[in-house]
């Protein structure tokens, strides 16, 4: 186990502590150079120092962009999670209407059921990431002695792996799978939803499976192309508005 | 205190499919109709218009046009020794909560449900004898025929723009068609849906297994259509954007393009959007209602709207909850076995398999609300001998993909990882080849599934939460087991890849997505001991109320309600105009 190096942790409570002018770090980049940039996965730029985060805070956001970066590599069929903003995603569902609880009910008395009755924690998404990150980093600092962003690749494997199963159990008493849940289907949502809600940059979650998106006038393709590959080049709410 | 408004001839609870058609039939026979929705109103060109309706996050995920649950929601529990808790979240079922209620994001499929459900008692007390039926399963007659609902099956079925094939043409079966169904005077206004790649390769294992496949009937407009009262359709896109979103091309059979607008335009009739009713007022003598109290809630102010006729046409569950919350009729007590309101509540069971081919291409985003490849050979075919089974009741089996939308439609093999490069890899790959084969079966009312008043949760009007109670009983794990070795048969016969297999569903859960198949709660029947409602869905109580949707079935078959709901909603606005209307009073004497 290596030590990484100096990470994009540290790169921001620099800027943090360096002002205005490392915080602007980020948007110094010309916009045409970026344009201009080929659309290979590694060569895609710190995207999230440009949008910056609404919600997540230091740790939050290193715990979100070294998990989708885990679970979503760079690869022949994507660039990596945060090179298609599914951090962005995640942040702005939870700074969102969504993350404060709208379509909750949240109401108590408190109980906490049975598995067939569904959710019934007393906190909105929002508070349950939040929550959830604190416990597994609390995790990690005891079996590894280090946030799951510092981790190397076998030890976060080795802690999604507990955690998705169940056999992970935090020492706050929130259930463990609950929150795993909650951070799967974000993800997905990152990766998959329309991009203009942050995530699924370029369409690259819709171009991995062949998926056409907002343009879907199948009436003469149902059977012309059936049992047939149909080309697609997905297109978005984006590019229809 | 409650503002009093002038009184109406009629006030209706709710703006969907029931309160649509009522609306417009009564003010067209010159009634002043007030309708009371407590969502907004929404129109296919301001809000169901590309690009924006293609939003799976807002529309599927977020729920955008479904019920806020934040502001009422249930209680639920499966037996009566757990405690209810509330459904924080929508999960299993999907109620709507704009203008056109849930029959803007439904998928259309429509059928006509035959004697085998209107006659269940007889039939099945005739065939296998009184003691076939369990003691606890608490299933009666509905109080009305096949043959007395044909016409308004056929009226609901053209109004509503539903594309089939008849398979029981006056008793002449038809090649192509459902040959179980029972006989109907004409057939579907449209011809049948195109079938994607999964109803094809269905229908091959079908028929080589001796069965009858059919394309599903549905109300998704195969071509451009009118409908008798001048309602235009636009043709299906197969856009795969049907179930949970409104349809963009006008060409789903929804009350917002087949019968709302037709109303809007009459000066008898009145819409307040925003309208949430609280409570039915009873008259002092006992036997009328007087009309309704509800809250603005753009503002919480409250207003009474007195009425000549109420018609309580919400959602089912809100249905029952508006008589439970205003004391109408007797709840009903399991233990005791008194009271009716609340009574056979019911859901469906189902078992599904999915197939995964190496070299398939499904393309499984072309796809309509409706686009199922379906057999009846076990459902509403009574030559299908449920004695060596030991079961009451029956289902259905189809496939055929409705949406290819990628944050919902994730078909992968067991084992495979959850994330990572193999996990991308399998996603993409068989994002292409799978396809399932489901099965939806029936679920008889039982003594102890049943709906009543939470004694501990509220909603934001300070109301108490309704409860529900409800699990599959033995009846249900029989069909279940059934079907499931049904549909893995099929399955196997077409030699996938790989296969999960259909298992039975062993307990209800409030997640995930099921159906939005709840019934009863203020069942019909024949006389009120058993009953919350006649025949012609009028209050045994109280003369001038009628309830009218899913909450009147006494038990639920495999089938999707919504045709019986239009049929029955045609046939009570027959009898309120033409027989109520002259003599106001019980419709049937008890």
């Amino acid at each position: 186990m290596s030590d990484q190096a100096f990470g994009r942790r540290d790169f921001l409570k620099t800027a943090v502590v360096g002002g205005a002018a490392a915080a602007t770090t980020g948007i110094a980049q010309p916009q045409s150079a970026q344009a201009q940039q080929p659309p290979a996965p590694a060569a895609a730029p710190a995207a999230p120092a440009v949008e910056g985060y609404e919600f997540l805070n230091l740790e939050e956001a290193a715990f979100v962009e070294a998990l989708v970066d885990h679970m979503v590599p760079a690869d022949d069929l994507s660039p990596k999670g945060t090179d298609i903003g599914i951090n962005v995603y995640i942040d702005r569902a939870l700074a969102g209407a969504w993350g404060k609880g709208d379509r909750l009910y949240l109401q108590g008395p408190w109980k906490r059921g049975v598995p067939n009755q569904g959710y019934q924690l007393p906190l909105t998404p929002a508070e349950l990431y939040r929550a959830g990150i604190a416990a597994t980093n609390g995790h990690c600092r005891n079996t590894y002695g280090k946030t799951f962003d510092r981790l190397d690749e076998a030890q976060r494997e080795a802690v999604l792996v507990a955690l998705s199963s169940g056999k992970l159990t935090f020492e706050n008493g929130l259930p463990s799978r609950v929150f795993w849940g909650t951070v799967y289907e974000t993800v997905m949502q990152g990766m998959f939803a329309d991009p203009i809600h942050g995530g699924n940059r370029n369409k690259a979650g819709w171009r991995m499976l062949g998926f056409p998106g907002a343009i879907a006038v199948n009436r003469e393709n149902i059977a012309k192309y059936r049992d047939k590959p149909f080309p697609t080049d997905p297109v978005g709410i984006a590019d229809l508005s | 205190m409650a503002t009093k408004l002038k009184e109406v001839d009629v006030v209706v609870v709710g703006l969907g499919w029931t309160g649509g058609i009522l609306s417009k039939e009564l003010a067209e026979a010159g009634l002043k109709v007030v309708a009371l929705e407590r969502g907004a109103m929404r129109t296919p060109a301001n809000d169901y218009s590309l690009p924006n309706i293609r939003d799976e996050l807002r529309y599927a995920v977020h729920k955008d046009l479904m019920m806020d649950v934040a502001r009422d929601t249930l209680t639920v529990r499966n037996n009566p020794s757990q405690e209810a808790l509330p459904m924080r979240r929508l999960g299993s079922f999907l109620p709507g909560e704009v203008v056109g209620g849930a029959a803007v994001h439904w998928s259309g499929h429509t059928w006509r449900w035959t004697d085998m459900e209107l006659r269940i008692r007889s039939m099945y007390e005739e065939r296998y004898g009184k003691k076939f039926i369990p003691g606890d399963m608490t299933i009666q007659d509905w109080g009305v025929t096949y043959a007395e609902l044909e016409p308004y099956y056929d009226r609901f079925e053209y109004t509503a723009a539903v594309s089939g094939k008849a398979g029981n043409l006056g008793g002449q079966i038809r090649a192509g068609g459902n040959p179980f169904e029972a006989p109907r005077k004409r057939d579907y206004p449209l011809p049948p849906l195109t079938q994607n790649l999964a109803g094809v390769l269905f229908a091959e294992a079908a028929s080589k297994a001796g069965y009858h496949p059919f394309p599903r009937p549905t109300a998704n407009a195969s071509q451009a259509y009118t409908n008798p009262d001048g309602a235009h359709f636009g043709a299906c896109q197969y856009c795969g954007y049907c179930q949970k979103y409104g349809c963009e091309a006008n060409a789903k059979g929804s009350p917002h393009v087949a019968v709302i607008p037709l109303v809007m335009r009459n000066p008898n009739f009145e819409l307040r959007t925003h309208s949430w009713v609280t409570t039915v007022n009873k008259d002092s003598d006992g036997r009328r209602v007087t009309g309704v109290t509800y809250t603005n809630v753009l503002n919480g102010e409250e207003f009474e709207q007195p009425a000549g006729i109420v018609l309580l046409c919400a959602y089912a569950l809100n249905n029952v909850h508006l008589m439970l919350l205003s004391g109408l009729g007797q709840p009903y007590d399991p233990v005791a076995q008194t009271g009716v309101i609340g009574k056979n509540y019911c859901y469906q069971t189902g078992a599904g398999a999915t197939l995964f081919f190496e070299n398939r291409r499904f393309n499984p985003f072309m796809a309509g609300g409706g686009t199922n490849t379906t057999i009846d050979d076990f459902n509403v075919n009574w030559d299908f001998d449920r004695g060596p089974h030991g079961f009451v009741g029956a289902y259905n089996v189809s496939a055929g993909h409705n949406s290819g939308a990628p944050i919902e439609y994730r078909p992968l093999p067991r084992g495979t990882p959850q994330w990572g490069t193999a996990w991308k890899k399998a996603r993409a790959k068989w994002y292409q080849g799978a396809m399932g084969i489901g099965s939806s079966g029936s679920v008889m009312a039982n003594r102890y599934n049943w709906l009543d008043l939470d004694p501990t949760y509220r909603n934001a009007f300070g109301q108490p939460l309704m409860r529900m109670t409800f699990d599959y009983k033995e009846n249900e794990q029989k069909i279940g087991a059934h079907a499931a070795k049904i549909v893995n048969d099929l399955a196997r016969s077409m030699n996938p890849t790989h296969l999960t297999e259909a298992t039975v569903r062993a307990s209800w859960t409030v997640v995930p997505y099921q159906s939005t198949h709840n019934t009863g709660g203020t069942i019909m029947g024949t006389n009120p001991r058993d009953s919350a409602v006649n025949r012609y869905l009028q209050s045994w109580d109280y003369h001038n109320l009628f309830t009218v949707g899913a909450n009147v079935f006494p038990h639920n078959s495999s089938y999707n309600p919504t045709g019986p709901v239009g049929a029955l909603t045609y046939w009570a606005a027959d009898a309120i105009k033409n027989r109520y209307l002259k003599n106001p009073g019980p419709l049937v004497q008890a």
